[in-house]
């Protein structure tokens, strides 16, 4: 049994001083001239109740780039110097249910058989409150409910919050560390009594059926329709990265003649120079074998080896695409 | 829009192209580039005021080339990318057929000349909102035009969908990708991602179709067309040649000349 509570939208504002006060800070999704951006929330004002942000939430958990180690060139020797972590303490408040789901995905690969310390040092800082999805998002690039999901989905979130017909939301306190946020603003959050009149939640089709689709790529490895539906596609980066489960990641080194330090940014799949060898051979050299790896890995890889889906139909992929690539569009092609 | 369908359906069906670069539906009201290859698919082209993306960056695309020949639905910027892609020796004129969309008619460009002929008469187009940026832009200091593009630039995830929506930027092996040396850092912070714009805008300086598509593409909004049309004004201003404005061009960044108004080279 989940505790309930009920916040009224004035008691936002209580919620985010009695956060800063804590020393956390807030990040969510605010509205900057067109676009949806996940920055600092200072007020409630600030915060925007709904549609997607464009870029994902993932860079308070996986940075676009991090810094791993330094290092010094002193005579013949090479002395290192371990970075920490700086992972601050953090509310992520109000990202939509999809998002908050998408933090296992990164886990399974940041925890695989090496465990990330930058990775789960701002996880284990991070406190999930999303708010759940009462309309749909206004296209047609939303397809939670075909990966699994609902669009008032609890898992990920330490709180999920649902609007109430009468303004304010209901919150569920799903975990110890959304206990501990309520705890901090006891004044915000009032003990639900009986039930509450929660506005419905957004209707979002089932496009497709993500285990008849696995089990169809099996046998669609080889298909012409790869090759068709990324006809279009200019092979840049924009899906991967403003996508909240791709996980794939460039090393580089900068360093000068007398020191320097390793990074770790941000990779997509969908460029040429991913999977470029040394020798010059490359294993992806076209287009539509790029991008049947971004589906298959997340459709067909994931599953087998994680037992999850590598995606949680936000559809903010197909949002940022140039050319509009639309992925739940094109699972479903690859479904039938 | 019959008119193109019709078209369309007529090259493909005497096999004069291969296959017609044009507009369909997209996802909700937008538009999507989409490859017509039979006369029976020809009914999907579609031609309204929604057409904006310059389809002119598949061109040069290996895929897309290897279909054969190519005819283009083409708005002006797309003509001018045409003539600039010709111009640098990328494309050959028995290998594309623009039909050109101008003032909402067909008009089927067969030649490099005609396209020339016909990009002459079209008035330069900078949208009210650009011209507005690129007024404010002019008027601002170095410290406070330095400021914005660092605040715009932080946005930047090196995601490079403005580099891969350009239909100039079709270099093989891009300057970001070389990395013995690695030129400009790969990553995505301060430096990594000024150094990249500002390579693009140099390298773009002068051949700057001004489409506006990386503009359009980019994801999280940056203004980054802006740069690449400042590059090709300036390079109008001061060697009078314009991006995109004919097949035969000696570029001015890269062409030496005994009479260069700069005596440094002499």
């Amino acid at each position: 049994m989940t505790d309930r509570y009920t916040i009224t939208e004035a008691s936002v504002g209580s919620l985010l001083d009695a956060i800063a006060k804590s020393g956390r800070r807030v990040l969510g999704p605010k509205k900057i001239a067109e676009r949806i951006e996940i920055t600092e929330i200072k007020t409630a004002a600030d915060l925007a109740k709904d549609g997607q942000s464009t870029v994902s939430a993932k860079g308070t958990v996986f940075p676009k780039v991090e810094r791993l180690l330094k290092y010094r060139f002193e005579g013949k020797n090479v002395a290192l110097e371990d970075v920490e972590p700086n992972a601050q303490p953090t509310v992520l408040l109000g990202i939509r249910p999809c998002e908050a789901r998408s933090f296992a995905a990164l886990d399974v690969v940041f925890n695989w058989d090496y465990k990330d310390k930058f990775f789960n040092a701002r996880l284990a800082n991070t406190t999930v409150v999303a708010i759940s999805c009462t309309k749909a998002q206004g296209d047609d690039a939303c397809f939670c409910t075909s990966v699994g999901s609902r669009p008032d989905d609890t898992q990920g979130s330490d709180i999920l919050l649902s609007p109430l017909t009468l303004g304010g939301f209901v919150a569920q306190v799903l975990t110890d560390k959304g206990k501990a946020l309520v705890a901090l603003a006891k004044d915000a959050f009032q003990p639900l009594v009986g039930e509450a009149a929660v506005v419905p939640p957004a209707s979002v089709a089932p496009a497709f059926d993500a285990k008849a689709l696995q089990q169809k790529l099996a046998a669609k490895f080889d298909s012409p329709l790869w090759a068709e539906q990324s006809l279009r596609c200019i092979g840049c980066g924009a899906c991967a990265f403003v996508c909240p489960t791709c996980v794939c990641f460039d090393i580089q080194d900068e360093a000068d003649t007398r020191q320097g330090q390793r990074l770790r940014a941000w990779d997509s799949c969908g460029m040429r120079m991913f999977t470029l060898h040394a020798s010059g051979h490359n294993p992806r050299d076209k287009q539509s074998q790029r991008w049947r790896q971004r589906v298959y890995h997340k459709f067909a890889y994931y599953p087998e080896r994680f037992n999850t889906l590598g995606c949680v139909g936000c559809g903010k992929c197909s949002r940022a695409c140039p050319v509009d690539m639309n992925l739940k569009q094109h699972l479903a092609e690859a479904a039938e | 829009m019959e008119e193109l369908r019709n078209k369309a359906k007529e090259l493909l069906a005497v096999g004069a192209v291969k296959v017609v670069i044009g507009y369909g539906k997209g996802t909700g009201d937008s538009r999507r580039p989409i490859f017509v290859r039979s006369a029976e698919r020809a009914n999907d082209l579609v031609v309204d005021a929604a057409c904006t993306q310059n389809l002119a960056t598949y061109l040069t695309k290996a895929e897309v080339r290897a279909l054969g020949r190519m005819a283009i639905v083409a708005i002006p910027s797309t003509l001018r990318s045409i003539l600039q892609l010709a111009a640098e020796k990328q494309l050959r004129e028995e290998n594309v057929l623009a039909l050109g969309i101008l003032d909402g008619k067909l008009r089927e460009l067969a030649t490099f000349d005609a396209i020339e002929e016909a990009v002459a008469t079209i008035p330069d187009a900078i949208s009210d909102a650009d011209q507005k940026l690129i007024d404010k832009l002019t008027a601002m200091s170095v410290t406070d035009r330095r400021a914005f593009w660092a605040e715009e630039l932080g946005r930047c995830v090196k995601c490079y969908a403005c580099r891969s929506s350009c239909p100039m930027c079709y270099c093989e092996r891009c300057t970001m990708d070389c990395n013995r040396p690695q030129w400009i850092p790969v990553a995505s912070h301060a430096i990594g991602n000024l150094e990249y714009h500002m390579v693009r805008a140099m390298h773009l300086a002068g051949r700057c179709v001004q489409c506006g598509t990386c503009g359009t593409a980019c994801p999280v909004g940056i203004p980054v067309h802006l740069l690449t049309f400042f590059a090709e004004q300036s390079v109008r201003r001061q060697f009078g040649q314009k991006g995109g404005a004919s097949a035969k061009l000696d570029y001015a960044m890269s062409t030496f000349k005994p009479d260069d108004k700069e005596t440094f080279i002499r």
